[in-house]
């Protein structure tokens, strides 16, 4: 049994007698409810706060470009489904003409190696920002998932210029290619 | 060898340090939580290697669940009165003031604005065991544009944060954000789980 002893606990017997009434509390019943409540407490709370991304959109009421990007330095991702990402450089059109839509995923050697290799080919501008300007597409199969892999993407190969803009049917017929 | 003799005697501890930090703890849990809210509906938010923390006040949140249902939320119950009336305004429409007492204590809401009105009037146990609907937000109907924008209006300092599921389709977000476009907000929170940022890229 728990005892609050005072005088050095433990010892005293039922026959030694006691000069003052020290206290002699069970706490048993009050320590077994502490941690009780203990208990509950930690598995109810939630410590984590969650964690938010921030996402800027392009201004869709701003109709002048403030600088047109060289077709050269775009690298458009298109996000398609079953966690699918194609992509190319330049303009629909000429990859159409070329046939050089690349298929690849979100894994450590897909779409983040592709993204860190055309940085280095495509070179950096006077002020050493990087040339290259990512261009997202999502297709309206692919998962909410994905843009969030792909934006995680941009962060983690410090990619700074980066626009999420809607799909375009060419590129949706460039992907045809992959279907059979 | 030889039995060692125990000799029995009531084994008597000294609690008090136990119960001391027992209690400490017990104060300090009791201090620190915080009360999920009763969500609507769960959503499993995909990882990412951001840090940035989601602001606890001033939050408009927008939830995305898995089939696409969204779900509508602001802090504040003020606020929430204060934005149920002015989208009732605009869509000529009444509410009690008992109405108005419900709406002020929903976390997050997923019905039209026709079921609204019956769906406030239950009590809180019914109301949890509907099936809601979502808030309609494609072309053809867009009332999660009025209630951003009375959100807004209901408090001018609120953030727009998304809760998307991570196996909700894209054409929902692309409703969403498209429907945020739409009133010039172009800066917004995703809200992520924590992923480990990859050591070596």
């Amino acid at each position: 049994m728990a005892e609050m002893a005072e005088d050095g606990g433990g010892h005293d017997k039922k026959g030694k007698k006691k000069k003052k009434g020290s206290p002699r509390v069970d706490m048993t019943p009050m320590v077994d409810l502490a941690f009780l409540l203990i208990t509950f407490f930690m598995l109810t709370t939630t410590m984590n706060k969650p964690q938010s991304m921030e996402l800027n959109m392009p201004d869709k009421t701003e109709d002048k470009e403030q600088q047109p990007t060289k077709a050269s330095h775009s690298l458009t991702v298109l996000l398609g489904k079953n966690d699918v990402v194609y992509w190319y450089v330049g303009t629909p059109d000429e990859t159409k003409k070329n046939d050089a839509l690349e298929k690849t995923d979100f894994s450590k050697d897909g779409i983040r190696k592709t993204i860190l290799q055309q940085t280095s080919n495509m070179g950096v501008n006077e002020k050493g920002i990087p040339n290259i300007v990512v261009v997202i597409k999502a297709m309206d199969e692919s998962k909410y998932k994905n843009m969030v892999d792909i934006l995680d993407e941009m962060h983690i190969t410090n990619s700074k210029r980066y626009a999420i803009v809607p799909i375009e049917t060419v590129d949706i017929e460039l992907t045809k290619k992959f279907d059979i | 060898m030889p039995k060692v003799k125990i000799k029995r005697k009531g084994v008597s501890l000294d609690m008090t340090a136990m119960c001391d930090v027992g209690f400490l703890l017990l104060t300090f849990f009791i201090l620190t939580t915080k009360f999920k809210p009763n969500e609507a509906i769960t959503v499993d938010t995909p990882t990412s290697i951001s840090q940035t923390k989601l602001p606890e006040t001033d939050i408009m949140l927008i939830q995305v669940s898995k089939e696409g249902r969204v779900f509508f939320g602001i802090d504040g119950q003020y606020n929430r009165v204060a934005m149920l009336e002015k989208v009732a305004g605009e869509k000529g429409l009444q509410f009690t003031d008992r109405q108005k007492k419900a709406f002020s204590l929903m976390d997050s809401f997923g019905v039209p604005l026709s079921g609204l009105n019956s769906y406030l009037n239950m009590e809180p146990a019914e109301r949890a065991k509907v099936e809601q609907t979502g808030i309609p937000c494609d072309s053809l109907t867009n009332e999660l544009q009025s209630w951003v924008l009375q959100g807004r209006y209901s408090n001018p300092k609120i953030r727009i944060a998304i809760k998307g599921d991570k196996g909700a389709d894209y054409k929902v977000i692309k409703n969403v954000i498209n429907t945020l476009q739409d009133q010039n907000i172009n800066r917004f929170n995703l809200v992520t789980g924590l992923e480990a940022k990859p050591k070596e890229i």
